[in-house]
């Protein structure tokens, strides 16, 4: 009996040696530094912890603050809010439709490394660039511009005044993020099925558009639910460029964005607690409508 | 008369005309919107090359004309201020990046082979934390991940700027799709001339992976040359400080005297991303089909 146990232990684990052996060393690091950290983070968020002192278990009071009494994490969630929801479809919509002309038009190769190639840059490096065309003066490219172009006769403050720097971090983010989208839609569109074309041709499909609508959008599903979720995560991680443009904090907390609440918490006062609630926040937006694109368009049952 | 009519003839017909007057429109419209899309990057480019008086000008202008290597000069041979050179900061990030690139590929192309072509427990739940994991940011895990790499002893060090980088979820994603593809006879074969399974999957698998295996060096470089964040929490040190943080410091520093170097670092900072993209771009395309998700 002992032994005929020992046989079939020893047998499993003879299955699942050779797997196991080779997939160990990537699962023990995603599971210490993916994983792990989503349960401590959730852990974190019920404290008050500073980083020296033992973690005081506190509840949801972290939470509490924060929608109750924090105006600038509201601030925050408004500004990345709007952001998401107009750089997200903008983004998508237009590196789709490039992706959709681009696989068509000459020199197709040539416009996809144009398109993808501000993907490739950092922000950090870039906002020399960033400074140079939204410059707040005279200096600036594009006030220069429309100086001479006598649309406005004073220098628009892009990223200084409120006003402007949501729309600035917009234009710089989808500049910056529409590569990775464009990039998933034109290689799923190399694969879209030249038979369904025809046939779709025969069945009466008169121009490009409806041949858009019905027979290739819904081949492209997977690559659109990736696109969307790859948006989502993107537009709710908003921090690095918000930062370039308007500096942290920004004026009137313009700029100032979930993650930018999360880094100042977290990095600069060292209430790891209150930021870890933050963080918990973030992760549930984004797992939240990242799992509602899943159930509307997945196709697997 | 004649002409219009021919025009809706062919609007009609659709395709067939090759170079209808919409088609032209659409394509210099392509164009032009390409171009909007290169200026930043042509810029990165004329203004490395300016001379200080250049950047300077008023008005602003776009283009260099007279071009000059001395901002790459100023930045690798005499730049006041910064503690450390130049180089050190590229140094580090070379380093880095390098080594998080070359383990990001083995660990992955190992995992997916295992996790496909052998049994391993809970592959499901394995295979649905890492669709998870594609589903938030590295934001919201930073503070524990703080807490574990300071922990591990590892803030400081270039370690911090490495272990935690290696297991992306995206990645064993995208590499699982094209271990399915691998034909199990091919594998079984191997195994009954005595291949050990080891060989099997240096001499085989990875071969096989190639297409995929430049994606994910694109990628990880892409992603961790240019990473701000991680540096920015796990390195105080100077010395192992890499280029994101250095270009933060060259460009908001006196920005007049620094300007030229400033610009040159943008330069070196964005080129090599560029240049391994253009050398791997066929690949990409190729590999990025499988990016969807069912």
């Amino acid at each position: 009996m002992q032994k005929s146990l020992r046989q079939s232990f020893l047998k499993k684990v003879n299955t699942y040696k050779v797997g196991t052996l080779f997939v160990l060393p990537f699962l023990v690091l995603y599971l210490v530094f993916v994983v792990a950290p989503i349960l401590v983070a959730i852990f974190l968020s019920m404290t008050d912890y500073n980083l020296f002192q033992t973690p005081d278990f506190v509840g949801l009071k972290n939470y509490e603050l924060l929608f109750m009494e924090d105006d600038v994490f509201i601030t925050a969630v408004s500004n990345t809010a709007v952001f998401a929801v107009i750089s997200g479809p903008i983004g998508l919509i237009a590196s789709f439709l490039f992706a959709w002309i681009i696989n068509k038009a000459p020199f197709s190769k040539l416009f996809s490394l144009l398109f993808y190639a501000p993907s490739l840059t950092s922000s950090i490096a870039m906002s020399v660039v960033w400074m140079y065309f939204f410059s707040a003066d005279r200096y600036g490219l594009i006030n220069n511009v429309l100086f001479n172009l006598g649309v406005i006769n004073e220098p628009i403050l892009w990223n200084t005044d409120p006003d402007t720097i949501l729309f600035v971090i917009i234009v710089i983010s989808v500049w910056m993020n529409m590569g990775s989208g464009f990039m998933v839609f034109l290689a799923g569109l190399k694969n879209t099925s030249k038979e369904l074309q025809e046939a779709g041709q025969i069945d009466g499909i008169g121009n490009a558009f409806q041949e858009l609508i019905y027979i290739i959008i819904p081949q492209l599903r997977p690559q659109i639910l990736f696109g969307i979720i790859n948006a989502v995560v993107n537009a709710f991680g908003v921090f690095d460029i918000a930062m370039v443009v308007a500096g942290l904090p920004s004026p009137d907390y313009a700029g100032h964005t979930i993650v930018a609440h999360l880094y100042d918490y977290a990095f600069i006062r060292y209430e790891m607690g209150y930021a870890s609630a933050i963080s918990v926040v973030l992760f549930l937006f984004t797992f939240g409508i990242g799992q509602l694109a899943m159930k509307l368009l997945s196709n697997k049952e | 008369m004649s002409v219009e009519k021919g025009l809706k003839i062919r609007l009609h017909s659709g395709s067939i005309g090759r170079l209808s007057f919409g088609k032209f429109v659409g394509f210099l419209l392509l164009a032009a919107v390409a171009v909007f899309m290169a200026l930043p990057l042509v810029y990165v480019v004329t203004t490395a090359l300016k001379p200080l008086n250049e950047l300077f000008y008023f008005p602003p202008r776009f283009f260099v004309e007279e071009p000059t290597l001395k901002n790459f000069k100023d930045l690798f041979l005499a730049l006041d201020g910064l503690d450390v050179p130049f180089t050190r900061s590229l140094f580090n990030s070379v380093f880095v990046t390098v080594t998080v690139v070359l383990l990001v590929i083995l660990l992955t192309c190992m995992a997916a082979y295992g996790l496909v072509k052998h049994k391993v427990p809970f592959a499901n739940l394995i295979f649905s934390m890492i669709l998870m994991g594609m589903m938030f940011s590295q934001y919201v895990i930073q503070i524990p991940n703080y807490l574990i790499v300071n922990g591990l002893g590892m803030v400081n060090t270039y370690w911090a700027l490495i272990i935690p980088k290696i297991a992306v979820a995206y990645n064993l994603f995208l590499v699982r799709q094209f271990v399915q593809q691998i034909p199990d006879p091919f594998l079984e074969a191997a195994r009954m001339d005595g291949a050990g399974e080891l060989k099997i999957f240096f001499k085989i698998v990875m071969p096989s992976l190639k297409p995929v295996i430049a994606t994910l060096a694109v990628f990880s470089f892409v992603n961790n040359w240019n990473d701000f964040f991680t540096p920015l929490i796990f390195i105080q040190d100077e010395a192992l400080k890499t280029l994101p943080l250095a270009m933060q410091m060259i460009s908001s520093g006196n920005s007049i005297a620094r300007a030229g170097a400033a610009s040159a670092a943008t330069f070196i900072t964005v080129l090599p991303t560029v240049l391994i993209y253009v050398f791997m771009q066929k690949h990409v395309v190729d590999s990025m089909a499988y990016s969807g998700i069912k």
